[in-house]
Formats: structure tokens, sequence, C-alpha cells
């Protein structure tokens, strides 16, 4: 089915045709009645060997050769026992031949290869294993590639219980004779990750075991490179150099040491006040066991938590607790003070917050709220901002940094320096610049404040836009994030973009900023764990088609979308968990014009096994509502408590939309800017 | 741009059907079953399923069912594996026609094919490969019998055949491969556990797939090969990482493995063409949105209506 020419280069005799296809069918029907009437004597057998041959992937072929064999050991230990190893040994001979007959026609046979393993795996004699290693170095020769080769090396070396060690000596010698083997360097990195985890005699030092293996990847790298295998292993190299093997806290809400103060509306709406931990890998483990209170008011037993993740995971970077039924708390005048300390992954984090009633409190709304349409004309504050003051995204890292990253950043300066200067050899070398980006955002990710290589970054992705153009859009995305990574990095850059709003009427946390990032050509979203205190957020005017990151803003009151460049209800899944959620506005994106999804598994539904057909489904089925065409739509509304929803500019808003909206969120009062009946 | 030459490539499809006794269509007698439906999916991508019988296929299906085990061979008189098991059950959805079976005993050689670890064997010889985890993990799910397996093993086992890369191998250790990790991919995403992929790493390995050509390899330092546009693209779509490629130069390479004159696609420019490539040549443009072709899903590789049906109608 592969590299076969369109016009046959000769043309073939077509007397000669037709025999060899009468042959090929004459076998075939021949082996299937073999085969249904368990004939296993020699000359069926012989039946089957031409067959394979010929065709290596009839797969039924082979499977009657198990019988056979088995079929014809038995009539052999049914009788005389003294020429049994010498007819097992002959049998399995004759099997193994087999396979090497179908492998030289099909090196890439799996019914061939996995023939020969189940022979092998029956263990009825001691395997040849200098044979097998030398077939396997006369295939890996031929083709240094071919993974049933590798798949098959690891099945005798564990047969023959091979080291680690030897077998990483193996891929050192594949590597020799040629830099470009990228199955040999998957093997080695397994190997090595093997014996590192385990700490096998030899490989305790992970420093210079790691250094060892930049100093071979280098050499590859300069020797050519322009084959991927080596920039694919330096990858692996600087995530192990620069990712903690411990996971830690990242950030927290309420921060360490804040003061909050909430409207008695606020008070009086919020049934449950989130709490919010993040860390920097996914962990499991928060709950009452590992979470201790110490508060005169509140005790664990009131908090309950959950992992913030789609479907099914138990795991997670961002947890959540929700304080329940905390407005009865802060009756009295000295507030709520709460201290939290959580022991998991072998840290405790401690945050201790004050939580009190407002004394500037907005002019009495008594409604829900939204009785006036939010409007997004936020202008820009200068006033101080509590969050702000107290913000500080590099506090809980500096604990970490004292404890031996100094090997790690040295690692990661030398290379940066050595790139840096292939990078002027070279300046077309796409795989340079863009290894020179992650060795700097590696960099950043530990060292502290000082200057982080922000514009250095983003001028190389830059370049990589007009290097690499086909691969842009990575590019881009990658971009975003540096300029997220920057415009949060600290009280002074985010700033910038706080402003203040004035005529929203719903309950709070004061004060009500604004984080206003519209208009920055964003393509994703990042650095979250830094914006958990945000309740008003404008994305606007950006090209955003992922809101992955937007479920730990767990305070969110107010959300603008609009003008992005979202492609379907599912992409909203990260805002389905935000309970506080009230305004959102999708106007202007992209909903209704792909028939593709790329987010369809990424979301909870029936199709992935994470959501049953809801009782709200159910209901628009009885209304004679095709559910099939709405199902994104539904699923993710009936989960929102909206009051004011903007969804004009996307082709799926028609008259029949807008109906079957009013219909799933049944608290909304306003839909494209005019009042719900 | 060039065009999809629709009509040849129904006709060429169509011709595939009829032909049996040539040398190469014996070769491959063994997977008819997977033709029917690499060549049924295409035509009702291209709106072109009218052209076709479904009383003889189901028929046909049915003939190929080994009536004790319950499992479906390549062809009539073949031998039972769960390969061809998922494409019987696959067309049979195609066809709306999933009544003609005793779902259940279907479900139950499935089911019991998985292995105390999670893996899954192919039949019962017992060889293991992850792309039997997706064949029996998406066989079931059409079949809405998922229960009748220990999804979570089934998930634990995949999860243990991710590389340090990002991609996933046959087994434990094994090299990244598109193909692979379009199984993956796709078990993890039916059985809602992608949440176990980190996209971005296994995203970048993947739109590295895109060579000068604007065709897709399927694994480093490898030829491009149309059918890789299906396995690479469907797992970036799963992983909502499409945009890291570049569609418009992949289709141009997709539409450039097109035969003209007889119909039907090649893996590369100039090659013989097959029904397997026409499938996911076809398929992939589908999932680039091409225009005039039936929005095909990622994760079962059946249109969206199919599965929308199977899914959202009691």
């Amino acid at each position: 089915m592969h590299g076969r020419p369109r016009k046959a280069t000769k043309q073939e005799d077509p007397a000669a045709a037709a025999a060899k296809s009468a042959r090929l069918r004459e076998l075939q029907s021949q082996l299937l009645h073999f085969h249904h009437n368990r004939i296993y004597t020699k000359e069926a057998v012989s039946v089957s060997s031409k067959l394979l041959e010929i065709n290596p992937e009839i797969y039924t072929g082979w499977n009657y050769r198990k019988l056979a064999f088995q079929h014809n050991l038995k009539e052999v230990s049914d009788t005389d026992t003294d020429t049994d190893t010498e007819t097992i040994k002959s049998a399995i001979e004759d099997e193994l031949r087999m396979v090497e007959v179908a492998l030289r026609r099909n090196p890439k046979s799996y019914g061939a290869w996995y023939h020969r393993k189940w022979i092998l795996g029956q263990k009825l004699v001691l395997a040849n294993f200098d044979h097998e290693f030398r077939l396997l170095d006369m295939l890996l020769k031929a083709d240094a590639r071919n993974f049933h080769g590798w798949n098959y090396r690891r099945f005798i070396a564990r047969l023959k219980d091979v080291s680690e060690e030897e077998e990483l000596k193996f891929t050192m010698d594949m590597i020799n004779t040629n830099f470009s083997n990228y199955s040999a360097w998957h093997n080695r990195s397994m190997l090595l990750s093997k014996l590192l985890r385990k700490k096998a005699k030899g490989f305790h030092e992970e420093e210079s075991i790691l250094s060892d293996e930049f100093e071979l990847v280098r050499q590859a790298l300069f020797t050519d490179p322009s084959d991927q295998s080596g920039w694919f292993y330096h990858l692996w190299l600087l995530d192990q150099t620069s990712t903690p093997h411990k996971p830690h806290l990242v950030s927290s809400w309420p921060s360490d040491k804040l003061n909050i103060e909430i409207s008695a509306q606020f008070k009086e709406k919020c049934e449950r006040f989130p709490i919010i931990f993040c860390f920097n890998q996914q962990v499991d483990g928060v709950n009452l066991a590992t979470v201790t209170i110490n508060s005169k008011l509140v005790s664990s037993e009131h908090i309950t938590w959950k992992p913030l993740s789609a479907n099914n995971s138990r795991k997670s970077k961002i947890w959540v607790g929700f304080l329940e039924n905390f407005n009865k708390y802060c009756d009295n005048s000295e507030g709520l003070s709460v201290e939290i300390s959580v022991h998991c992954c072998e840290s405790i984090v401690h945050s201790e917050f004050v939580m009190k009633l407002s004394h500037m409190d907005h002019q009495g709304k008594n409604g829900d709220g939204f009785e006036e349409l939010f409007l997004w004309d936020c202008p820009k504050s200068q006033e101080i901002n509590p969050y702000l003051v107290s913000y500080d995204p590099w506090r809980l890292r500096v604990e970490r940094v004292e404890e031996d990253a100094k090997w790690h950043l040295d690692t990661l300066s030398a290379e940066i320096a050595l790139f840096k200067e292939m990078s002027e050899c070279d300046e077309d070398s796409k795989f340079v610049k863009l290894t020179l980006t992650r060795l700097l955002g590696a960099h950043n990710s530990i060292k502290s404040g000082g200057s982080a290589y922000f514009e250095e970054i983003l001028k190389l992705y830059d370049d990589l836009i007009k290097l690499d153009a086909p691969h842009y859009r990575y590019y881009r995305d990658e971009r975003s994030l540096v300029l997220l990574d920057q415009m949060t990095s600290s009280k002074d850059s985010l700033v910038e973009y706080c402003s203040r709003c004035e005529n929203s009427s719903f309950s709070c946390i004061n004060p009500q900023l604004c984080i206003n990032f519209s208009g920055l050509n964003l393509t994703r979203i990042g650095f979250v764990e830094r914006l958990l205190w945000v309740q008003i957020l404008d994305l606007s005017h950006n090209n955003l088609t992922s809101l992955l990151g937007l479920e730990a803003l767990q305070l969110l009151v107010c959300l603008n979308l609009s003008h992005n460049q979202i492609m379907s209800f599912t992409a909203l899944e990260p805002i389905k968990s935000l309970q506080s959620l009230k305004v959102l506005d999708l106007s202007f994106n992209e909903i209704g014009s792909h028939p593709v999804d790329t987010t369809r598994y990424l979301c909870s539904s029936p199709l992935s096994h994470s959501c049953n057909v809801t009782e709200t489904m159910e209901e628009l089925a009885r209304e004679n509502i095709k559910i099939g065409d709405f199902w994104e739509a539904i699923l993710l509304f009936e989960s929102l408590q909206l009051a004011q929803l903007d969804m004009q500019g996307n082709p799926v808003t028609n008259e029949r939309f807008r109906v079957l909206v009013e219909k799933v969120i049944p608290c909304l009062k306003w839909l494209d800017g005019k009042p719900v009946r | 741009m060039g065009e999809l030459a629709v009509e040849k490539h129904a006709q060429y499809i169509l011709s595939v059907e009829k032909r049996k006794d040539d040398f190469e269509s014996l070769v491959m007698e063994h997977l008819r079953l997977n033709g029917a439906y690499w060549g049924l999916t295409t035509l009702d991508i291209m709106h072109k399923l009218g052209s076709v019988n479904p009383d003889e296929v189901v028929t046909w299906i049915l003939s190929c069912q080994d009536k004790e085990s319950g499992g479906f061979g390549g062809n009539v008189g073949h031998d039972p594996h769960v390969l061809y098991t998922l494409s019987a059950v696959q067309v049979l959805a195609l066809l709306d026609r999933l009544d003609a079976v005793d779902v259940d005993k279907v479900s139950d050689y499935v089911a019991g094919l998985q292995k105390e670890d999670g893996s899954f064997a192919g039949d019962i010889w017992g060889e293991i490969d992850t792309r039997f985890s997706y064949v029996a993990i998406c066989c079931l799910s059409l079949l809405h019998r998922l229960n009748k397996i220990n999804v979570e093993k089934a998930v634990d086992y995949i999860v243990s055949c991710k590389n340090l890369d990002g991609g996933f191998g046959s087994i434990p250790g094994g090299e990244s491969h598109a193909g692979q990790i379009f199984c993956c991919v796709g078990a993890l995403a039916i059985t809602g556990s992608l949440h176990h992929i980190d996209r971005d790493l296994l995203g970048w390995w993947l739109c590295e797939r895109q060579c000068k050509d604007g065709g897709l390899n399927g694994r480093p330092e490898k030829l491009t090969d149309v059918c890789y546009s299906w396995w690479v693209l469907s797992s970036l779509i799963m992983i909502d990482r499409v945009h890291w490629i570049d569609k418009n130069k992949l289709s141009k390479f997709i539409l450039n493995c097109q035969d003209l004159e007889k119909g039907g696609i090649s893996d590369r420019p100039d090659n013989a063409v097959d029904v397997f490539h026409t499938y996911f040549g076809v398929a992939g443009l589908s999932l680039m949105e091409y225009p005039g072709l039936k929005p095909i899903d990622p994760a079962y590789a059946l249109p969206v209506d199919v599965v929308n049906r199977i899914f959202f109608q009691k």
C-alpha cells in the first residue's frame, strides 16, 4: 500500500500476472480449508509456509501455524518422551525460520514479529540469544528506525534479563554509528530516566549524568544540526534541568496576610466563599485530612475541597475549597480571621487572611443586582489597589530558589551562552532560536526578579515567525504566554492594565477593579495564578481561541470575550465552574461557523463519557428541540447563572437560538443588550 | 489550489469494491472489512453513500462474523480479530444498522480481550498493542457498552505507554509514532481522560511532523505520507492544537496526491492509489473543513452526524 509508483515501470506480462493471482488464490483457499478442518499435516503446514512467504500479512495463516504447532507438539508429548526436546526444538526452529522468511519479505510485518514473540515467549526451550541479537543487528542495520525491531529488542533483553545499563551502552553504540537515530535517543532517554528514578548504582548523581548528556547531545547538534533527533533530546534534558521534581505552591487566594473588604450585599448573596490554591504541577490529596484550619469561627468541616479540572481527573494544579454559609461569619465587627495550612506534597503552606464588612457601601440596591445593563467602559484607575499593594508573584518562589538551584542556573546559563554563539553563526536555524527561547524561559522561571529575558524572548519569537512561517501560530501562542508573564510579573507592570468600574450594581469584594487585557493580540491565556483576585476581566479584541486557565478565576463576575476567535461553545468549558459569573460578552466570535470542533473532547459530554444527557436536555427534547444541534450550548448555559449575555455577531445566533437561551437560563435579565421578557 | 475530484474518487471506490481477482486485491483480501469501512466512510463524507445498497453491505458484514466468539474477521472465513470487529461496527453505525447485530455478543467478545493490566489483546493469540486499546474502546463506546471493561485500568495502561517526548508507543517503552498517538489520544478522548496528556508538548511534536512539502510524516526524519494527514491531524484536533500546522499547505499536498485520471489518492504524489489513502486524504480534508465535505469526528472516525445520532438520540 505504500511506495508503489503510479505508472508501473515495466508492464507485467498478463499471463504471468494471472498465474500469480491464481496461485495466491489457490494457496489462500487451501489454507482456509485446512484451518477450518483442523488439518495439521506436514503438507498442509507447508502450504501455509508458501502462502506466508508470498503474503506475510494474512493473519489467519499465522493463527493456523500456532494451532498446528500446538497440535503437533501435543501429539509428540502424548507418545515418546525421549525425542521430546529434539522434536520441540526442531518445531520451534521451523517457526523461527518461517518468521525470518516473512521478515525478509516485509521487515515490518506485525504478524511475523508477533509469531516470533509468541514462540519464544512460551519458554519451551532456552532461546538462542546470540542468534536473536544477530538477527536484530542485521535488521536494525538495514533500517535503524524499524520500531518493530526495537520493540523486539526490548522483549529479548527482558527475556534474557539484560541490565538497563547494558542496553544503555547499546544505544550509545547506535548513536555513535549515526547521530541521526531518533529511535536510539528515545531508548536512551527511557533507560536513563528509569535508572535515575531507581537511583541505580552509578546513577545517583543526577546532575553529573545530565551534564554528560548535555555534552553528548551537543556533539550531535554540532555534527548534524539539521537532524531533529538531537533537538528533541535536548528539549527533554532541558525539562529535566528546569522542572522541580517536587510540586510546590505557587499562589493562593486569599493571599497570605490579606485584608479583604466585602460589601453587605456580597455577604448577603454569596453563599460559598472560594479559597484557591495553585500548585506548579498537578497534585492530588488536598482534603479534610491534609488541610488544617485555625480560626475561631471556621472549622475544617466547613470547607469542601475539589480539584479544578475537566472531566474525571482527581489531580489538578488548581484546587478550590468553598467556605459554605460563610455569610453568617461576618456579622461581628472583628471580621472573620482564618489561617489555613495545607500539608501536601511534602510541604506545608500557610495562608492567613481577614475578612471584614466594608464601611463604604453601595447605594443599597436590593435586588439581585443587574437591574441595569453592565457596560464595559471602565476608566483607568490611579487608585491604590490593596491587592496590587501586596502583589508579588515571586514571594512564594523566593523560598525555593535558595535550595539547590545553583547547578540548574549554572547549566542553563552555560547553555544560553553556547546557543547565543550558535545563533550568531547560523542565523537561519529555527531549532537554535527555538531552543534559545526555551532556555531563556526556563532561566526566567527559576531566577526570581532581576532582569528577566522578556524582550529577548519576544524578539526571538518574532524572528521564528518569519523563519518558520507554517508554524507561526505555534510561535504566536508561545509569544502570548511570554507577554502575559511580562505584564503580570510585578505590580508596576500590572498597574498599567488596571481600571475601575463605576457602574456596577452587583455585590462584590471591594474595590471593583477591572483588569483590562483587551487589544493585545493574545491567542491564549496563562499565569492565571497571579490573577486569582480578579472579578472583572476584559479580554475583548484579542485572538483567543482557547480559554484554558480561566477556571482558576473563581471570583470572576464579569467577563468580556467579545471580538475574539472562539469557535464553539465547548471552548467555553473552563468558565463552566465560575459560579459567580453574571455578565458574559461573547459577541463577535466565530461560534457557529466551524463544522469541526477542536474542543469537542475537552469538555464534559456524553461523547467522552464524562457526563450524561442532562435533565434540561431531556426536557428540551420533549419540547421537540433537536438537542443534537444544540447540546454544546445547553451543557454550557445550564451550568451558569448569568444575568447578562451578549451573543450577537456569531453565526449561531438566530431567533431559534435566542428562544433556547432564554429557556436554558431562567435567571437571565439581559440578552444582546435588550431586557429579557 | 486544485480541487478534490469527488466524482472520480467515488467511482474509484465503487470499482475497488467490485475488483476481487487481481493480485493486489487478493493480497488485501484479509482486510476487506477495513476496506469497506474506508470506502463507505469516504463515500459518506463526500455525500455519495446513496450509491451503495445498504442491505447487501449488511449481509456481507454479518457473513464475516464468527458465530462462536461474536468477533468479526477481515473477510468471510478469516479468524475474528478486534480490528475487523471495529470496522464492522463502524460500518453498521454509518448505515444506521447497529440493530443487525447482537450487541451484547459483540461487546462480550471485545471486552473479553482486556488483560489484567488494562491492556488489550487483538485476538485470542495475545498480541498487545495500544492500537487494540483504541479499537476496543471505540467499538464498545459506539455500542454503549463501555461499562463492560475496566476503563480506569485501560486508561492507566495507555498512560504507561506515554513517552518523554509527549507521544505514545505501541507498548510501554515503544517509540512515539503518529499512528499509535492517534490511537492513544482517541482512546483517552472517548474515556474523558485527555488531562493525562501534556498538550503543549505533544502538540509541538505533532506539528513538527509538517515538512517542507506541506505533507505530514509519522515521526522525525521520516517521509511524508497522506495517511498521516489523518493520524496527526485528528490527534491535533482532539487536543486543540491543529492551528499549529499550516492547513493550506497540507490541503495542497493531499490534493497533489490525487490520481485525477482514474480517481483515488496515493501515499505520495505520483504513487499508486488505494482505498486506504483515499479515505485518509478525504478525511484529512474534512477535518480541515474543506468545502462540500461532511465533517468527520476525530475520535470515532465517523461523520459527526453519525456520532451525534448515536449519542444524542434515544
